[in-house]
């Protein structure tokens, strides 16, 4: 195992030394006092490795990853998992904006609230099928442009009344699905969505994936289950067709 | 009866003569070239002329030469103000209420600098060079340079010091546009990869990603991330010479792409790593790009992604405040800045964008090169600039007014057979190019595609040593920025400003 202390240390001497270590076959590490440092884990090709951050991560924390698993003891900022192929990253905490932008594998889970703009442009391919699962509540634009893979929003332990996600819910959305822990309002969704119930392959899906997350954050999978869930579907897969004269 | 079926809506000032005589004679192969004949039965071939984009395949391919295509003067009225292309879309989105789509670049009437500038060359007092008999230098290095270079002394002599940011040699100042695969065909990108490697150049994949064909190429390709991240994972990254951020292109500033799910059949489902048949949308912003700041971070996230290891450019489309964005650029990080003139092509987008929204690149590049040399960073940025770059001479005022690199893209498909009917949207493609459909993508041979190209790249670089030579200088690092050797020519006061230049008759 290799811990850096990553107090005062610029991001790309701490990326370095990861990148080094993981080229001399270091596969474990822990991170201790990162404080905003940026791209941890961004382009990082390697199934096996497994990288423990205490402290608040910075920006593109595993942008492009491509097989870690990264676990972040704190909160993470903007753009966790932009066009990650494949990996995990849980975070204890909250999140910021943009996380999973454009994500084609892997799975990323968050224990807290998420920002505007999560999983927009997620896409799947084959066996690619990105996951991102929000603990919390999120906010505007949620799985915006969204192509493809699974996004799912629990709004655990918020306020009663307080909406699970911002507006635009889904907006430009043509591939994919977002599972909800509860009904939202339909004036908050994009215009290219509607509402459905969940069925049986639905629950095949979720069943094993919230305990997988319950499992990471130590809660009762069958309280987290006992709510009515719905999915959010694209109604077109061409939302923008007809629009053009040929 | 509608409005608009008096009139052929596309090809209207068409009309075939003796086009029919080829299918008596059984010419079987030729009725694929004649794929718009709307009746087809032996004795009676009726083309359809509402169909006809005069692409001129079917007359290039005729053997017996019978194939004609001729205005049509009753077509239109015709009246000064109201030109026939006004009509007919007034008509067209009556019928249909929605936006006009088209391909390639903007084809209207706007004053072209370029052909108002004009070189110079020595006589008598400084003599000029034959680059017959002297070398002539083009070689030309995209990427970043320090803001100074220090030594320390060596054994023997002096050594580099500073650390040289990564740079990408190309033989001759020239490179291949951003096109995506998915928008022109395989063969396509196959021709321009060869010809880019053939020619030390590179091409560039637009944001549809890197087919497995091209790998052995990827030292020469400069591979894109757009907004959609199409075909973008880490093994992309790492292939090619540089990575491109796409912002914006001269065909639809502010525009985003759609590919519509029709032409993303198996092969180009697998390279933009989508399913099959599904859209590509890549939207005008970049949603996690909000602020030069913001540009900043996916600049250095592909920096990292990459170990530091490759060239990183931004893209954008020539806008009214081109410069101070550049400048702003520069500031984030990036290596290269690619900007993209209003005659940029492209393979769709809505019509009164690509014709009324941009600014010509002549104006862009001047106005970019000043304010990034009078902020001091100009040598911390590469300038590539394209639009609508027709000959080695555009080539030379643009590097004279600042660029370091010309991208073509039009050109190099016009290279191809390319007749400019504007119709890439379509999918229709009669040339093989901007098409997926197999039977007109086997139109197009690659390897004889990019010895075309090849031979255009090596025309134009010698052509361009010829102008170095007659203004008296043998490398093409020396003409760069220097619009002293430039002048105008029926140019407003305001014009030559912008562009920096003095007027014709005006010595130095």
């Amino acid at each position: 195992m290799l811990r850096i202390d990553a107090q005062g240390m610029p991001y790309r001497e701490l990326n370095q030394r990861i990148r080094d270590a993981v080229r001399a076959g270091e596969t474990n590490f822990v991170l201790d006092n990162v404080n905003g440092q940026r791209y941890i884990g961004t382009g990082l090709e390697a199934s096996e490795v497994r990288i423990t951050i205490r402290g608040v991560p910075g920006n593109d924390l595993a942008a492009f990853m491509n097989g870690p698993e990264i676990t972040v003891w704190g909160n993470a900022q903007d753009g966790v998992g932009n066009t990650m192929n494949a990996g995990t990253v849980v975070v204890h905490g909250g999140a910021g904006d943009v996380l999973g932008y454009g994500m084609r594998g892997g799975k990323l889970f968050v224990r807290g609230d998420v920002g505007y703009r999560v999983g927009i442009h997620m896409k799947e391919y084959r066996d690619l099928v990105p996951v991102l699962v929000v603990g919390g509540v999120a906010g505007a634009f949620f799985g915006e442009y969204m192509a493809g893979g699974r996004l799912v929003l629990l709004g655990l332990g918020r306020p009663d009344g307080a909406p699970l996600a911002g507006d635009y819910l889904g907006t430009g959305m043509h591939g994919g699905v977002i599972y909800l822990r509860s009904r939202p309002e339909e004036y908050t969704l994009g215009r290219e969505v509607k509402l459905f119930d969940l069925d049986d392959s639905d629950w095949a899906f979720l069943e094993p994936l919230l305990k997988e997350f319950c499992c990471h954050y130590g809660l009762d999978s069958a309280r987290v289950r006992a709510a009515e869930f719905c999915k959010l579907l694209p109604v077109s897969h061409r939302p923008y067709g007809r629009l053009y004269t040929p | 009866m509608s409005v608009t079926g008096f009139i052929p809506r596309t090809g209207t000032f068409t009309r075939w003569q003796q086009a029919m005589r080829v299918f008596r004679h059984g010419q079987e192969d030729l009725q694929q070239v004649f794929a718009r004949i709307k009746e087809n039965v032996p004795d009676r071939v009726v083309a359809d002329h509402h169909k006809c984009v005069q692409c001129h395949y079917c007359v290039t391919h005729c053997p017996e030469g019978a194939i004609s295509i001729q205005p049509n003067p009753l077509a239109y009225r015709g009246n000064y103000h109201w030109q026939p292309h006004h009509l007919k879309n007034i008509w067209l989105q009556a019928e249909t209420g929605g936006k006009l789509l088209t391909g390639a670049g903007n084809d209207k009437a706007y004053f072209s600098y370029f052909d108002h500038m004009v070189l110079d060359a020595c006589q008598v007092t400084n003599p000029s060079i034959d680059p017959l008999r002297e070398p002539m230098e083009l070689r030309t290095y995209l990427g970043s340079r320090p803001d100074a270079l220090e030594f320390e002394s060596g054994p023997s002599g002096p050594i580099l010091k500073t650390k040289l940011a990564p740079a990408v040699q190309l033989d001759t100042p020239l490179m291949f546009a951003g096109m995506s695969y998915g928008a022109v065909s395989l063969n396509v990108h196959k021709a321009l990869a060869m010809a880019a490697k053939a020619c030390g150049i590179l091409m560039n994949t637009g944001e549809g990603g890197l087919h497995a064909d091209l790998y052995p190429y990827a030292d020469r390709i400069m591979v894109q991330v757009a907004s959609g991240r199409f075909g973008v994972d880490h093994d992309y990254l790492r292939r090619g010479a540089a990575v491109e951020i796409k912002i914006g292109q001269g065909a639809k500033p502010g525009i985003g792409g759609h590919l519509p799910g029709e032409k993303v059949d198996e092969e180009v489902s697998r390279t933009r790593m989508i399913p099959v048949g599904s859209d590509a949308l890549s939207p005008a912003p970049h949603h996690d790009i909000y602020s030069i700041e913001d540009l900043a971070q996916l600049i250095y996230a592909l920096k990292e992604a990459t170990e530091y290891t490759k060239p990183v450019a931004v893209k954008i489309a020539a806008v009214h405040n081109v410069a101070a964005i550049a400048s702003g650029i520069a500031r984030a990080g990036a290596d290269i800045i690619t900007i993209d003139g209003f005659r940029g092509g492209t393979g769709a987008t809505p019509l009164i964008i690509r014709d009324h929204v941009g600014i010509p690149i002549e104006m862009a590049l001047a106005a970019v090169d000043d304010r990034l040399r009078q902020e001091g960073i100009r040598n911390r940025v590469s300038l590539v600039v394209s639009g609508g770059i027709r000959h080695s001479g555009d080539v030379a005022k643009a590097i004279a007014l600042g660029a370091d690199v010309v991208a073509i893209g039009t050109a190099a498909l016009v290279a191809m057979g390319c007749r400019l009917c504007q119709k890439c949207y379509t999918g229709n493609c009669n040339w093989g190019i901007a098409t997926q459909k197999p039977e007109l993508t086997a139109r197009l041979d690659p390897d004889r595609a990019a010895e075309r190209l090849a031979n255009l790249i090596r025309g134009w670089s010698l052509e361009l040593k010829e102008i170095l030579g007659a203004l008296g200088l043998n490398a093409i690092e020396s003409l760069r920025g220097s619009r002293l050797r430039l002048r105008g020519i029926g140019l407003s006061e305001a014009d030559r400003r912008v562009l920096g230049i003095k007027n014709a008759g005006v010595g130095a």
